[in-house]
């Protein structure tokens, strides 16, 4: 069956997105990342050392193959978030960026308003944007015609693993918005990753479930595998859920 | 809200912290524990001595919630004395101004030896640490340190003298993006009697110091009690009330606790609270589930065994290959530091440590952007 996923024009070869932080070392997160067949990973411009030696520089050890996705993590508003993009593209990260802007660092909730602002600018810079957001619809349609690449919706806040708490509001962004839709942030274990994916999310974005599990290579392959059921449970056309029994048997299939 | 913190401490006036902490029972802990956010008197519960029998779960709990915030990760940063001259009388402190020690302040073109001795050994992140004293640490000398220091470091933070608001944003204009502002103890009658003389003895200006940076849009602003001054529930109980009105009123900050001991120093100073091992472990593990997006940090004013044990209970930084004596590290200065170091270890040791621990040693947090 061919279900590609497209993002800018890009193929990416998995739906399965990896954040490389919080891990326990360099090495590991790259076995991870090669046990999550991830084709996107994503970055903090933070913690980007070219100045350092090898050991110490996290870009020695993102695959070749994979692409790397810088994130503005630390941005407080717009003109911050646009200033970290420019920086990690003159240090030869790329295109793509996921803006992070967060003005809240007891929630770390996304700011949709200073998010949009970013996406705005950085999208006339030629910038591939994914940005991180509140599942809010108006905020996503604003993202759109801002020139966003997908949106970002959280599921839950970061670091919680509470899972899809933000259900009801991202099935109506995947009803609604054209651009793929890529749940971040909150997914705690490999089902709830398969739920998102079954809502009709495009895709994945997993980092701290991953980084700090006990396993992070195996935790990797779980989640992977998981991407993949949901993917497909959607496209078969899984059946909704329902309140109340429905009879095998209908009282007017006599008329047919 | 906003207003100053001073008005929250008042709340706590007349609290009668003995009779609560005494009237805590163990199904008060346990209620805690079972709780996902803590209130300022479940805070308070868990410096109580009946929690103390509970302090593996405690300390268990604090481990999951610093590893889903921070991660397998240990900040490190060395910090870099320029100047020992102070016009503060600090009854506790080695640089207290009538302690006849050899005064010393680095002229810019020292800092940067000194810098650059302390950017071989890996280190990106600096704290850079003054005396109080403005005449001869004056801001504009600061700036040119801090010009300096930008070229060999990612991210630069200060401990100094508390500054005006409009100061604070000048120098995050040359590049500062944190301070270190311990209030030493939060309670105002023990502050008197510690701090004699000197612009320290305004200890509402102390205290409303983090706010003015947080106003002045500081990145990281960090806080903290000297623990041992007075009895450590209520300084570590107030740091806690501290960061927690900072996180409130000004979210934009990364919030920072700190937990320095009273250590021996130059003087006769005789520390009348001594905080034991187990009481500074309650008091991390406590802030951790009270504050669980504070950064946490242990300096080498404690030992390196002590250190590796707190790795994993809430600690997200460190100091690394530490000298407090003005010119420490490429000037052989011999002087009395501002306390002594308990982990002599190089960053490179340090380094080691962490990852014996399973967790990553992270030199570059931050950049200029």
């Amino acid at each position: 069956m061919e279900d590609p996923f497209i993002i800018a024009g890009h193929t990416i070869k998995n739906r399965f997105l990896l954040g490389t932080g919080k891990f326990a070392s360099h090495l590991l997160m790259k076995n991870t990342i090669t046990a999550s067949r991830a084709h996107i990973v994503t970055v903090a411009l933070r913690r980007i050392d070219t100045q350092s030696s090898h050991d110490d520089n996290i870009l020695e050890y993102l695959p070749k193959e994979c692409i790397t996705m810088p994130n503005t993590s630390g941005a407080r508003n717009a003109d911050e978030a646009i200033r970290i993009a420019r920086i990690a593209r003159a240090a030869g990260c790329g295109d793509w960026i996921k803006i992070e802007v967060i003005s809240d660092n007891k929630y770390l909730l996304p700011d949709n308003a200073q998010t949009i602002i970013a996406t705005e600018a950085l999208a006339k810079e030629g910038f591939i944007v994914m940005p991180y957001m509140n599942p809010d619809l108006a905020d996503a349609r604003r993202l759109c015609d801002a020139g966003a690449a997908s949106i970002m919706p959280l599921g839950s806040p970061i670091g919680t693993n509470k899972g899809v708490c933000m259900r009801e509001l991202i099935k109506i962004l995947v009803e609604e918005i054209s651009l793929p839709v890529v749940v971040d942030a909150g997914i705690g274990r490999p089902s709830h990753a398969a739920e998102a994916m079954e809502l009709g999310a495009d895709a994945v974005l997993v980092n701290t479930a991953v980084a700090t599990a006990q396993n992070p290579v195996l935790t990797a392959r779980a989640f992977s595998l998981a991407i993949e059921a949901g993917r497909l449970a959607y496209c078969s056309g899984i059946s909704a859920s329902k309140e109340t029994a429905e009879a095998s048997s209908p009282l007017t299939g006599f008329l047919r | 809200m906003k207003g100053t913190f001073s008005n929250e401490l008042a709340r706590f006036s007349n609290f009668d912290f003995p009779s609560f902490l005494e009237r805590v029972r163990k199904e008060d802990v346990e209620r805690v524990l079972l709780k996902e956010t803590l209130n300022e008197f479940d805070f308070l519960t868990l410096l109580s001595p009946s929690a103390v029998e509970y302090l593996e779960p405690l300390a268990q709990k604090a481990h999951k919630s610093t590893l889903a915030h921070f991660g397998r990760v240990i900040s490190l940063y060395t910090p870099l004395y320029i100047s020992n001259y102070c016009e503060n009388e600090c009854l506790y402190c080695g640089f207290r101004h009538s302690n006849p020690m050899q005064r010393r302040k680095l002229p810019v073109r020292k800092v940067k030896m000194e810098a650059e001795e302390i950017a071989s050994s890996g280190i990106r992140n600096v704290l850079l640490l003054t005396g109080e004293s403005r005449i001869v640490s004056s801001v504009s000398y600061i700036k040119e340190c801090i010009q300096t220091l930008n070229q060999h470091f990612a991210s630069v933070s200060i401990e100094i003298y508390p500054l005006e608001k409009d100061e604070y944003a000048s120098l995050i204009e040359y590049g500062v993006d944190g301070i270190a502002v311990y209030q030493e103890t939060y309670d105002k009658n023990l502050y008197s009697t510690m701090h004699i003389d000197g612009p320290k003895s305004d200890y509402l200006f102390r205290l409303d110091t983090p706010q003015r940076a947080a106003e002045a849009r500081m990145r990281q602003v960090n806080i903290g009690a000297l623990l041992g001054l007075g009895e450590f529930q209520k300084d570590v109980f107030f740091t806690g009330l501290h960061g927690h009105w900072l996180q409130n009123n000004y979210p934009e900050i990364e919030l920072g606790v700190s937990f320095p001991r009273i250590q021996p120093q130059a003087g006769d100073f005789v520390c009348e609270h001594p905080l034991t091992d187990q009481e500074l472990v309650q008091s991390i593990v406590a802030t951790r589930l009270f504050l669980p997006h504070a950064g946490i940090t242990i300096s080498t004013r404690e030992n390196s065994a002590l250190r590796r044990n707190l790795i994993g209970l809430g600690v997200t930084r460190m100091s690394a290959g530490s000298r407090t004596q003005v010119g420490g590290y490429s000037l052989a200065a011999a002087e009395e530091g501002q306390f002594e170091i308990a982990d002599k270890s190089s960053v490179y040791e340090v380094r080691e440590m962490i990852e014996q621990r399973g967790y990553q040693p992270v030199c570059k947090d931050w950049q200029a952007i």
